[in-house]
């Protein structure tokens, strides 16, 4: 082949024809590239009964023991989810639920008891869960400024557009502003343990941590930079319409305050579906020897802010520990495991086919 | 950069169709076939006319006002200019509904309440197709306008009227009416009347290769009486006006007149005007003016854009693409109602941001959103994409070794670009027969004269010598010495007949021998051959008799010829000479002008009385009023032109030279050609005083015979010896014949426009006067020249033409019996050898002449100058001319022109058939000859039934069309009952005997008629293949135009003459063989190739490939869109219908617009099914895409339920995996769009049946491409995208072992279906390679034995002598079917 490629090459150089146009014509003979010629190298790949068999048993070896490792992962997250919505008449919650307004002033309290069967040893994290709320509707999801959220003093004050009907309130700029912010998730949680001997122990929550990396220290900025006088950051905006206090008195600590505030990020990542869990708290593991959540009987104490019942939501709150996958979760095993035994099983179904047909297709090997 | 070049000019051709193109074309989509008829429409042209006044004559003014309206020299082919391309562009790419469509989505983006991405998003898509397409353009414009300039700034000597000379100026400043100056091989600047040319006979030659790419000379003439006018031309005498058509692309006609300022009308026709872009040749100096300038010349007009059809494919494509918007319009549906109810059902929700809207309003915006979400799923993509697969397809098209000449050092040339699928799917092939089947390089063969046949074995044998020793070949024309003979043979007579032979009795060499030799047989047979003719021993005898002027008196010896055969023979010589428009040139002699006729052999004195002693000879025989010299016997001595009776002879006195000399005709004038020019108008006077000088009396002697053989080699050797004159025929019979006539030492020399220099045996050079040359034209379907003999001044018309016609026209001279029996005796001979010849495979043309009356000549002559100069009608008037003139003809021989087949002809015939395509030849050849070359090339097979059909009326027709069914009918049946009863499940062996109906020309036209189209359909449907004889090209076109629409299947016409334009044109693909007959069958075509053997490879392999190629492409990007839309679509499912998407808008528009857009286009260009040697060693495979078996309705929907399956598989596992988790919405997204794109690359991986470093190249880095991307998006996106901001998800995402476990179920879920489905089908059902390739052994083994069986039992046959006119080896019809 590369004599023959030489060969048109030479006759390419010595045949030259004078054009009218007085240029030199080249022989019009095509190169005999393997490329031109359709002729590189190439695998084929045909599937038959016997080529694949390998592949189908591999995958079923392969998919059953992993759909196991996770099945079991997950089974040994333990997970907590109390309802506290309230709208059953014998919640402690009921009454918080009945009397709701985002307006009210005066703050609305339950106390719900529940008990650990099982101690949590490793870090507790704490949920808060919606359901039946839709954070990815399209409207909602564009209604923010991330310009503003990352500290962008122009966007403070001239909150964009996408914000409206949040934009603005009685001519000031909102901040932040948009229907995410405004619909904010404010019940406060807390956990009590019953000590057997019958005093209640606050658990210790922390609430830093909770907040993607990315986004607390890129994604959302305070405006004004460092400057730790937030009031004087914030002149001039207005506090978002559903919102009882303004952004820069969301917490004290002023690495936790203002935009970059871990809740307020949290909720501010719109989540996937219309249920949902946010992370809310960490119950942080003090001591190796015990454990962090003592198996015996609790009170989570809800401070009743947050209204779902006008459109049929509902509030979790969940504790539950966490694993290298994530959280409590069997369907991965399991859905591992059924694809793993379906392909064995297809595998078995495909030797009997190879040994009763493939005889035809292997005495008429293709060479390519 | 050549290539470069073409890959641009390409595009620009791709991009520029595209405007008119597509079902989503503007409304000015017409085809442009319809322009293209639009050329052959001669009233294209509105009746006004220009007139043109030389620009520095005397006319000045009226000059000014005139020419101001007239376009100048400048050509400007660039579609913009700097102002105007962004405009323009975007008004022509607006054009294309497609980009209608990103438009429409782009503004409804616009719109608040139903936005769907930030604005700039949806503009992305459009943006780019624009920019792309905008930046070609541009380039392409660019590369156009460096072109314009150079041609606008060549120079060119044009008359300046200041300077009183010709000065040079450049191309551009040249105006309409300016003189221009041009010399040899100069390339003209302008269309340009012809005013002046060095040649003394007012002739220049022009070659039109950059026109048409015909590189053979062409003559133009002078405006007739200018040359009268002086010896040199001055521009300032020039006071004629010159009225002409308006300007029009028709490249071969020109009409006006040439007004003197004395009032003197001088037609101008085509002859006289000189085409921009041609080229001088060997002319020295012309002078011209400039009639058409710049964009109004007939070069510039014929500029017309590439072709555009339309291919099945794309129809079929067009349908699904409709269900793929009644799917998107369902989904948006669904989404719509969704919405709705999903909104009802909500009291002042927190994440309501519009409260104010009522459900059902929007809904109806979700609509739209939805729309815009979804518009993937319309693959508009798709549109372009398969533009570009086809471009590259045709690129390897183009670049196929195999489809390249080497002898012509040319390769396939693509015209169309938008039909490459077509070539897998033709179904009927309809093939012209000369020069596509054949070489159409003629080597004369036989011929008869005075109804006597001159074998001329030894040209036979050593034409069948050097096949033999070059190549072995083992079959031609020449060795098919066909011993069948059709029953209706004569059947014109009984009006109607029609039979059933079997051709088993044909004679052929067995398979295998063939199979073996055409391997090694080359197509360097020709030009020697033709050149080369061994004359007839027989007819050198008799010509001898001739020359050496021994009066035949003594009659009782046999083999002497009657002087009147001697008459017909030299008559017929030089009709072969003469009737022709052959240009003559010499190496030695480049300037192609008259030779000033040499010195002839003897003295003019001894010419005279030689003459005065053949004078008789050519005319008396034929004259009307000598006919009582004939009566006495055909060896009778006397012949009288007036008063003549006695003979002289003169011994020549230099005999040695070249054997013995005398001549036939004689010119008294030979030695001075100016003389001759300038004396035309007196000709008429001389010649007749010549007639009445020469009236002599003649003398005779006695030649010995024995002098023959000698002359015989003396004639060869003199060949050889002779200087190399080069003979340049616009059609290889002309030349074979000239050659043939040279072997006899009748030589043409040279021509001038009026004139023409022939050798004679013995004489040497003699001028004869040209009066006229009427054309071949397919009405007449023959030429004449029209000549003045030098001697007796009569006016002789020589004719040459189809032998029908001739045959019709040559009529008995209604005078004495004897003649009458004379010439019965030579019609009914020449008939018979007619036949034979036909029989034979060989060309046939009658020779004929007339001799005018002088009075009749006058009259014919007057209305003949009146049809010349009238500017409308002008060609019906001609043609009404010509015919008025061609009549009462006498008959002088017929000539056999053996054409021989192209190499690997029958080799690409069977495997076409073999290939399922059903092969039709029309030819406007004789029957017989049609039979045998189509038996030949292996149409007909041994075993084939014939069935015929001739017949006279429609009655009959009909008759005979229902009898052939019932036929077909019978025999079919039959055979199903034998293929039942042996349990064959062999379908080649069993269509081995099928039927070949053979039908002519009449015939056709009564089958092609309304009331028995359906008949000759079903019938025609039956047969394996069919030949139609005597075909017009307006037959051939309704007959693939019938085919093509009555059957809804793919035609392919192949041809390489004119008149197969029509017939190429109206199929599917026309394709177009460039070989001898010009260019108009290549510059109609959609494919040109230059070998029929190509066909195979075009059509089995590649025809296979791109069909498959782009049938499995379309179906994976329907099914790439379908499987992505529909993962936003479940998407919706849990944000309550409104519309919003868990990926970013970016990776969402750019997911198909790159990172999954090019692996499709490799797959679509380079996917290789099965490998090339196995398509052609199996042609039956081509059945596959022939049948549309890769893209059918249901593989539509399978794939759209694939598509279906996998996104379910692709939304859900992701979904579930994290459903109830604290996932953001980009969290979600970014599994699915992993998977997303590994499924459907996997996908692609999976249907591709070849995979090269390119595809894994390709497949990698989109895959890389589409990380990068979202990788960097996360990294440092942090404000730019606002709704969905991405800074994080990726990072974090890939960061986690989740992200990976849930991307390997997903991909590996998705496919298993696809992978089971492929490994199930491969393996219970073996694809057709499979299938085959055992069985091919079988089948060809068992048919190589049956063949061999065959030929011994035939082999009898074979050795019978040529049957040419031994009617006694007509085959029985008994032996139907063996």
């Amino acid at each position: 082949m590369m004599a023959s490629s030489y060969n048109a090459k030479d006759e390419d150089g010595n045949i030259t024809v004078s054009g009218p146009g007085g240029g030199a014509l080249r022989s019009k003979k095509p190169e005999n590239t393997a490329f031109k010629q359709q002729r590189l190298p190439a695998w084929q790949p045909i599937l038959t009964a016997g080529t694949v068999l390998p592949a189908f048993f591999g995958i079923g070896l392969f998919f059953i023991p992993i759909g196991i490792g996770l099945y079991v992962t997950s089974n040994n997250i333990k997970e907590l989810e109390i309802d506290y919505t309230g709208s059953d008449m014998s919640s402690p919650c009921f009454n918080c639920s009945q009397s709701f307004s985002w307006n009210s002033t005066k703050p609305c309290t339950c106390t719900i008891p529940f008990h650990l069967d099982q101690p949590y040893d490793s870090n507790v994290f704490m949920y808060y869960g919606l359901s039946n709320f839709y954070q990815n509707h399209r409207r909602y999801v564009k209604s923010r400024d991330d310009s503003q959220l990352n500290g962008d003093s122009g966007s403070l004050m001239k909150p964009s557009k996408e914000c409206e009907p949040y934009a603005y309130f009685e001519k000031k700029p909102i901040a932040p502003c948009g229907a995410i912010a405004n619909s904010m998730f404010n019940d406060t949680l807390e956990l009590f343990y019953n000590n057997p001997n019958g005093t209640k122990v606050k658990i210790p929550l922390t609430s830093t941590g909770i907040a993607w990396w990315t986004d607390k220290h890129v994604k959302f900025r305070n405006p004004g930079g460092s400057n730790p006088n937030f009031t004087a950051v914030f002149q001039g905006t207005a506090k978002p319409v559903n919102w009882r206090r303004p952004v820069y008195e969301l917490d004290s600590d002023p690495e936790n305050n203002g935009f970059i505030n871990e809740d307020f990020i949290v909720w501010m990542r719109t989540a996937a579906l219309p249920t949902f869990r946010k992370l809310y708290r960490i119950i942080q593991k003090k001591d190796d020897l015990l454990p962090t959540l003592p198996r015996g009987s609790y009170t989570l104490e809800v401070v009743y802010n947050y209204p779902v019942r006008s459109f049929e939501g509902r509030k979790r709150m969940i504790l539950s520990t966490i694993s290298w996958m994530g959280g409590k979760n069997p369907f991965l095993g399991i859905a591992y495991i059924t694809v793993g035994s379906v392909c064995f099983f297809l595998g078995v179904i495909l030797l009997i086919i190879h040994h009763k047909y493939g005889n035809r297709s292997n005495s008429a090997d293709i060479s390519s | 950069m050549e290539r470069f070049h073409w890959v641009q000019h390409r595009c620009r051709q791709l991009l520029e169709g595209q405007s008119v193109q597509h079902w989503y074309s503007a409304p000015n989509g017409v085809p442009d076939k319809n322009s293209q008829d639009a050329h052959c429409s001669p009233h294209r042209v509105s009746g006004k006319q220009r007139t043109v006044f030389g620009r520095h004559g005397p006319h000045q003014q009226e000059y000014e006002t005139i020419s101001r309206n007239y376009k100048s020299n400048v050509i400007r082919t660039t579609k913009y200019n700097l102002l105007t391309f962004i405009p323009m562009n975007l008004f022509q790419q607006f054009h294309r509904v497609a980009n209608l469509y990103f438009l429409f989505l782009a503004l409804l983006n616009w719109v608040p309440v139903v936005e769907a991405f930030q604005k700039e998003i949806t503009m992305i898509p459009l943006l780019v197709v624009l920019t792309v397409i905008a930046i070609k353009d541009a380039l392409e414009d660019y590369r156009r306008y460096l072109f314009d300039k150079k041609i606008n700034n060549n120079a060119v000597r044009v008359f300046c009227g200041k300077q009183k000379a010709y000065t040079d100026q450049r191309w551009k400043d040249v105006q309409v009416g300016d003189f221009v100056f041009l010399s040899c091989n100069e390339i003209i600047p302008a269309d340009i009347v012809l005013l002046y040319s060095s040649d003394p006979s007012g002739v220049c030659y022009i070659e039109t290769a950059n026109l048409d790419g015909e590189t053979n000379l062409k003559q133009r003439q002078v405006v007739s009486d200018l040359l009268l006018q002086g010896v040199e031309f001055s521009p300032e005498s020039f006071h004629s006006r010159i009225v002409c058509e308006n300007p029009n692309n028709d490249l071969s006609r020109f009409r006006g007149y040439m007004e003197h300022s004395s009032g003197v009308r001088v037609g101008l026709h085509n002859n006289n005007l000189l085409l921009r872009s041609c080229t001088i040749r060997n002319t020295q100096t012309v002078v011209g003016i400039v009639v058409y300038a710049g964009h109004e010349t007939k070069a510039m007009m014929n500029n017309t854009g590439p072709r555009y059809k339309r291919s099945q494919l794309e129809k079929h494509l067009n349908k699904d693409i409709l269900w793929c918007v009644v799917l998107l319009f369902i989904m948006c549906l669904t989404a719509a109602i969704g919405h709705g109810l999903w909104l009802k059902n909500l009291k002042d929700p927190v994440f309501q941001v519009d409260e104010e809207m009522s459900p059902a309003l929007a809904g109806f915006c979700v609509f739209w959103t939805m729309i815009i979400v979804l518009q993937v799923l319309i693959p508009i993509s798709l549109y372009v994409s398969i533009e570009i697969v086809k471009l590259g397809q045709i690129y390897f098209i183009h670049n196929d070794l195999a489809l390249y000449n080497e002898q012509l050092d040319s390769r396939i040339l693509c015209r169309a670009l938008n039909i490459t699928e077509e070539l897998g799917q033709i179904q009927y092939l309809f093939s012209d027969k000369t020069g596509t089947l054949t070489e159409n390089k003629m080597v004369f063969c036989r011929c008869s004269i005075y109804g006597v046949e001159y074998p001329h074995e030894e040209n036979a044998h050593r034409l069948k010598m050097y096949e033999e020793e070059k190549t072995e070949a083992a079959v031609c024309s020449m060795t098919l010495k066909s011993g069948y003979s059709v029953k209706s043979l004569s059947c014109r007579s009984l009006g109607c007949n029609r039979s059933s032979v079997s051709l088993n009795t044909l004679n052929t060499e067995s398979e295998e021998e063939e199979d073996q030799l055409f391997g090694k047989r080359t197509s360097a047979f020709c030009s020697r051959m033709a050149k080369e003719v061994v004359p007839d021993p027989e007819l050198v005898k008799k010509l001898n008799w001739l020359s050496c002027p021994v009066l035949p008196l003594s009659e009782g010896s046999p083999g002497t010829p009657s002087s009147l055969e001697l008459t017909y023979i030299i008559d017929f010589f030089l009709a072969l000479a003469i009737c022709n428009s052959v240009v003559v040139s010499s190496p030695s002699q480049p300037q192609n002008v008259v030779p000033e006729a040499g010195t002839p052999l003897r003295s003019l004195e001894e010419i005279k009385l030689m003459f005065q002693h053949f004078s008789f000879s050519p005319f008396s025989a034929l004259t009307t009023i000598s006919p009582p010299q004939i009566k006495s016997s055909p060896g009778s001595r006397q012949f009288t032109h007036g008063k003549t009776n006695s003979f002289t002879f003169s011994t020549p006195p230099s005999s040695t030279t070249v054997g013995s000399e005398s001549g036939q005709e004689s010119s008294l004038e030979t030695s001075n050609l100016k003389l001759h020019l300038s004396a035309r108008r007196e000709r008429g006077d001389i010649g007749q005083l010549d007639s009445r000088e020469t009236e002599g009396d003649i003398s005779k002697t006695k030649i010995n015979p024995d002098m023959a053989k000698q002359d015989v080699e003396g004639l060869t050797r003199e060949m050889d010896n002779d200087d190399e004159l080069v003979y340049e025929a616009e059609c290889p019979d002309e030349e074979a014949l000239v050659h043939a006539a040279r072997a006899y030492r009748c030589t043409l020399r040279g021509r001038s426009a009026d004139s023409l220099l022939v050798d004679l045996p013995g004489i040497g050079p003699l001028v004869i006067q040209l009066l006229h040359i009427l054309p071949f034209d397919s009405n007449r379907k023959m030429m004449s020249v029209v000549v003045r003999h030098p001697v007796t001044g009569q006016v002789v018309v020589y004719t040459k033409g189809a032998d029908s016609v001739v045959m019709g026209l040559a009529e008995t001279p209604t005078c004495a019996e004897q003649a009458q029996e004379i010439h019965t005796h030579i019609r009914k001979q020449s008939q018979k050898h007619l036949d034979s010849y036909a029989r034979e495979g060989l060309r046939t043309l009658c020779i004929a002449k007339k001799v005018l009356e002088e009075e009749e000549y006058e009259v014919w002559l007057k209305r003949h100058l009146l049809a010349e100069s009238s500017i409308e009608n002008r060609e019906e008037l001609i043609l009404e001319s010509a015919q008025r003139l061609e009549t009462n003809l006498t008959l002088l021989g017929t000539t056999g022109i053996v054409d021989r087949l192209q190499e690997e002809v029958p080799e690409t015939i069977e495997a076409l058939q073999r290939a399922g395509i059903k092969i039709w030849v029309l030819t406007g050849d004789k029957q017989e000859t049609a039979i045998n070359i189509a038996y030949s090339c292996k149409i007909l097979c041994p075993n084939d039934q014939l069935l015929t059909a001739n017949c006279g009326s429609k009655d009959v027709c009909a008759a005979i069309l229902e009898e052939l069914k019932l036929e077909v009918q019978r025999c079919e049946d039959s055979l199903t009952r034998i293929t039942s009863k042996k349990n064959c499940g062999n379908s080649f062996l069993c269509t081995v005997a099928s039927f070949i109906l053979v039908i002519d020309g009449q015939t056709l036209d009564w089958a092609l008629q309304e009331d028995l189209k359906s008949d000759f359909l079903e019938l025609s449907r039956r047969c394996k293949a069919v030949i139609c004889c005597r075909s017009t090209p307006l037959q051939k076109s309704q007959v693939v135009h019938l085919i093509g629409k009555e059957l809804g299947v793919i035609t392919l016409a192949v041809g390489d003459g004119a008149n197969d334009v029509s017939m190429i044109q109206m199929a599917d693909v026309g394709i177009g063989i460039s070989g001898q007959e010009g260019m108009q069958a290549v510059m109609s075509s959609d494919f040109a190739i230059s070998r029929f053997k190509h066909l195979s490879k075009l059509l089995l392999v590649h025809g296979h490939w791109c069909y498959s190629r782009l049938a499995n492409m379309i179906l994976y990007f329907i099914y790439k869109n379908v499987m992505f839309v529909n993962l936003l679509f479940w998407y919706q499912f849990f944000c309550g219908f409104s519309g919003s998407v868990m990926t970013n808008a970016w990776v969402l528009i750019i997911f198909n617009l790159l990172f999954t857009s090019i692996p499709p286009l490799i797959y679509g260009v380079l996917d290789q099914n099965m490998s090339a040697d196995l398509l052609m060693g199996l042609p039956e495979l081509y059945q596959a895409t022939q049948t549309s078996q890769v893209y059918v309705p249901c593989m539509f929907w399978i794939t759209v339920l694939d598509a279906f399956y996998q996104s379910l598989v692709c939304f859900f596992v992701p979904y579930f995996a994290l459903a109830g988790s604290d996932a953001g919405e980009l969290t979600l997204g970014s599994p699915i769009n992993a998977s997303a794109l590994f499924i459907i690359l996997l996908h692609q991986v999976l249907e591709s049946h070849t995979l090269t470093w390119i595809h894994v190249l390709v497949l990698v880095l989109s895959g890389g491409s589409y990380f990068g991307f979202v990788l960097l998006l996360s990294v440092f996106c942090v404000t730019c995208n606002p709704p969905t901001n991405p800074v994080g998800v990726e990072t974090l995402q890939m960061s986690q072992p989740l992200f990976y476990f849930v991307c390997a179920l997903t991909t590996v879920t998705a496919l298993i279906p696809r992978v089971l489905f492929r490994a199930l089908h491969n393996t219970l059902n073996p694809s057709a390679v499979l299938k085959l390739a055992p069985m091919d052994k079988v089948n060809s083994e068992k048919y190589h034995e049956r063949m061999q069986r065959w030929n011994l039992s035939h082999s009898k046959v074979k050795r019978l002598p040529l049957g040419a006119d031994n009617p006694g080896l007509e085959p029985s019809t008994a032996s139907e079917v063996s």
